[in-house]
């Protein structure tokens, strides 16, 4: 029942919000708001971020609740791909970087010593703009992350853990025959969905996705959004996105940033329809840039 | 007048044939109503027609430089000498080099047949003056003719811009011919002589024979009067040496290799890269020494404490010596493999939890594997035809050994063992040299299109 409600929803955003791109204007809120738990997975506090001498990321304070799809949208350059590096401290290995500010993983600082890096990738897995399987087998790139962490101890066990992830992300059906040939083999959209179901073997908390489908054709990105919003149930996600359809279309909640700097965060529907900013606003009616 | 002036002249010819043609062309472009009626701009007339005169001249320079002493001396050979036997090249060169510097230096007399020489070494003088004025005519007559017609020819629709465009290609074209020419002639003259050696001593031999000792008795009484030339002995020694000198290389220019690339800050890298490169820039002789005087004396020494016996010119010394030549070649190559890698895959591991050096076991290096391959194929081509090192470091003795405590020989120091010193070139021990040097050629060939096959076929493409 909520699941039904919840579809027409989202339906009634994408038109709208198809429409205001249209009109160039934006409509009065309805005030749509899903039934969603205020649990927070995630917290970041005052965070900024430095690249050398650029100031990329402003003081930006978000949090990321549990079971929900979070999109960040943005221009190109705004600093949405650079905050999302930092949750899993991927950021790490750019040379000249530097991240000031708390983020806290179920209450834990990820930047302190309390939590290791390696645990902190584990618990929150990353998905990446252009797919990038290893250059090793279908089965050997899902069993990748339980090997490392032994979360598997033989043969069977991680069988188990490689088909039940490539059952979960659908791709199961498609590359049963050929489960030992190389990952870079399939097509994009399947590599993708590789990625997320190597992503999903670690079991993780929380998903990162930066710009997931950017590389795919709409059939391909069709399936994934379809996947992100099945997978919503066991994980929260934060997804950063350029196309403002599939943000309405798979998130619960939306960030804006402009030039490192979060302008405006808040229910999916709300920031289509009714955004508080005036950047915001120019920014999803396609004045700005 | 010699061949260089007349090549100075060509160029100072084809200059002045340059401006020329760049003012009959702006002439012409008076007379049509400015430059811009002109199909192309004065300059490339210009080029055109120096190049017109500069091509051919040069051309006919070079086909007779080939073939014109020969017709002289044929001549002059046959005129006065009509007994001479041209089967023995002893004979002909003898007279050929007496005519020649008779015609530098002067008269000869009392020699048995002095006259005849004299009248000789004057006919090859006329006749040698002669053909150098004939080419020199030829030469500058050629080019300035093609060149002048081209001058009269210029008018506003001549293209001269795609000719001068065609003339340029056809330069290239030349230019790498002359590269690719080379190596074949280099490669047919090796086979050549390698075929004449299989003709003296079986090629089964040559190639299945376990005794190497090339020294052929000039007289019956002499000892060791064998000649063998079991080509296994060098096969196994170059081996060996390439072993010892690989098990020092691929670790540490493999773990040098990942370190710079995974590990080492740009400020590092950009200090140390070229450090390591500096290794290779070394002249291999002054490796040689180093493993002769320095090395060499050191693992004696070293052996005779730990109670073992190597060899004052072991293959240990040698081999080890060449290895630290070739580190940077397999730090390098890997380097470069390593570093080519998407910064995508490396991202992908970490962010399942990998550390950096579980990533680089498990994603980095077999990605780069194929690569490596074929650089350590690469190195090993290179420590095979190292010579310097051996020559210096390495025994003279052929000896069948897997041992490296012991003296070997290697394939390329028996070759230049074999050419030093005075030859003749239809004893099987100076042409020993070129089988040798022939199946080395073949050795390194192959295993250098092994390491591009491996390379290509097994490497991910990554866009």
């Amino acid at each position: 029942m909520e699941n039904s409600t919840e579809t027409t929803n989202k339906e009634r955003i994408v038109t709208r919000l198809d429409d205001t791109i249209f009109q160039g204007r934006v409509s009065e809120s309805d005030g749509a708001d899903s039934n969603l738990s205020q649990k927070y997975r995630m917290t970041a506090k005052n965070v900024n971020v430095y690249y050398s001498e650029t100031h990329a990321i402003k003081n930006v304070s978000l949090s990321i609740r549990e079971n929900e799809v979070l999109s960040i949208i943005g221009p190109s350059g705004c600093g949405k791909s650079t905050f999302l590096r930092c949750l899993n401290r991927i950021n790490d290995i750019v040379v000249g970087c530097r991240i000031t500010g708390e983020i806290m993983l179920d209450g834990i600082d990820i930047n302190g010593g309390e939590l290791d890096v390696v645990e902190l990738r584990a618990r929150v897995g990353m998905v990446f703009q252009k797919p990038n399987p290893f250059p090793k087998s279908i089965y050997d790139n899902i069993a990748y992350g339980p090997r490392l962490h032994s979360m598997v101890n033989s043969r069977e066990e991680t069988d188990e853990v490689v088909y039940s992830c490539l059952r979960e992300v659908g791709l199961l059906s498609e590359v049963e025959d050929r489960i030992n040939k190389s990952g870079t083999e399939l097509s994009g959209g399947q590599q993708q969905r590789l990625c997320i179901a190597r992503a999903l073997a670690v079991k993780p908390d929380v998903i990162l996705m930066d710009e997931p489908c950017s590389a795919l054709d709409p059939i391909a990105t069709a399936k994934i959004e379809d996947l992100i919003d099945e997978l919503r149930t066991q994980y929260s996600i934060v997804i950063v996105t350029h196309s403002m359809q599939q943000a309405a279309r798979v998130s619960q909640r939306t960030a804006y940033f402009n030039l490192g700097d979060l302008i405006e965060v808040g229910d999916t529907g709300e920031v289509f329809t009714n955004p508080k900013h005036k950047l915001t606003e120019d920014y999803i009616t396609g004045r700005f840039g | 007048m010699t061949g260089w002036t007349l090549v100075l002249l060509v160029l100072a010819l084809s200059s002045l044939f340059y401006f020329l043609a760049k003012r009959r062309s702006l002439r012409v472009a008076t007379t049509v109503g400015g430059i811009h009626k002109l199909h192309s701009a004065p300059r490339y007339y210009g080029v055109v027609a120096a190049l017109l005169f500069a091509v051919p001249a040069m051309l006919v320079l070079g086909v007779w430089l080939s073939i014109n002493q020969n017709i002289v001396l044929k001549i002059v050979l046959t005129e006065y000498f009509p007994e001479l036997n041209w089967e023995s090249q002893v004979d002909v060169d003898w007279l050929t080099s007496q005519i020649q510097i008779l015609a530098q230096t002067g008269r000869l007399e009392n020699v048995e047949n002095a006259e005849v020489l004299n009248a000789a070494a004057d006919r090859y003088q006329y006749l040698t003056s002669l053909s150098d004025t004939l080419r020199n005519a030829s030469v500058l007559a050629l080019g300035a003719i093609v060149s002048f017609i081209f001058i009269l020819f210029i008018s506003a629709r001549l293209k001269a811009r795609p000719i001068a465009e065609t003339l340029i290609q056809g330069l290239l074209i030349f230019s790498s011919l002359i590269a690719i020419f080379t190596t074949i002639g280099i490669v047919l003259s090796v086979l050549f002589e390698a075929i004449s050696f299989f003709r003296i001593i079986p090629f089964t031999e040559f190639m299945f024979g376990l005794e190497w000792s090339p020294q052929i008795a000039i007289r019956e009484d002499q000892v060791g009067s064998s000649g063998l030339f079991g080509s296994i002995p060098l096969f196994t020694g170059t081996l060996l040496i390439a072993a010892v000198a690989m098990t020092v290389a691929v670790p540490v220019g493999l773990l040098s290799a990942i370190y710079l690339a995974e590990y080492a800050s740009p400020n590092v890298r950009s200090f140390a890269k070229p450090a390591l490169e500096i290794l290779a820039g070394v002249p291999t002789v002054v490796y040689g020494f180093f493993a002769a005087l320095v090395v060499a004396p050191y693992l004696s020494d070293l052996g005779a404490y730990l109670g073992l016996d190597i060899a004052h010119e072991s293959a240990l010394a040698a081999g080890v010596v060449m290895g630290i030549m070739i580190i940077p070649f397999v730090s390098s190559l890997s380097d470069d493999v390593i570093t080519a890698l998407p910064q995508s895959i490396r991202e992908a591991s970490l962010a399942c939890g990998a550390t950096k050096s579980e990533t680089i076991k498990k994603v980095v290096f077999p990605a780069a594997l194929p690569g490596i391959v074929g650089a350590l194929l690469l190195a090993i081509s290179r420590a095979i035809g190292e010579t310097m090192i051996v020559l210096m470091a390495a025994g003279l003795a052929a000896k069948l050994t897997a041992n490296p405590l012991e003296s070997v020989t290697t394939v390329t120091v028996q070759i230049v063992t074999l050419l030093v010193g005075d030859q003749e070139f239809d004893n099987p021990k100076t042409l020993a040299a070129f089988a040798l040097g022939l199946t080395l050629f073949v050795a390194t060939l192959v295993l250098n299109m092994t390491a591009l096959y491996i390379v290509r076929k097994y490497s991910e493409q990554y866009d």
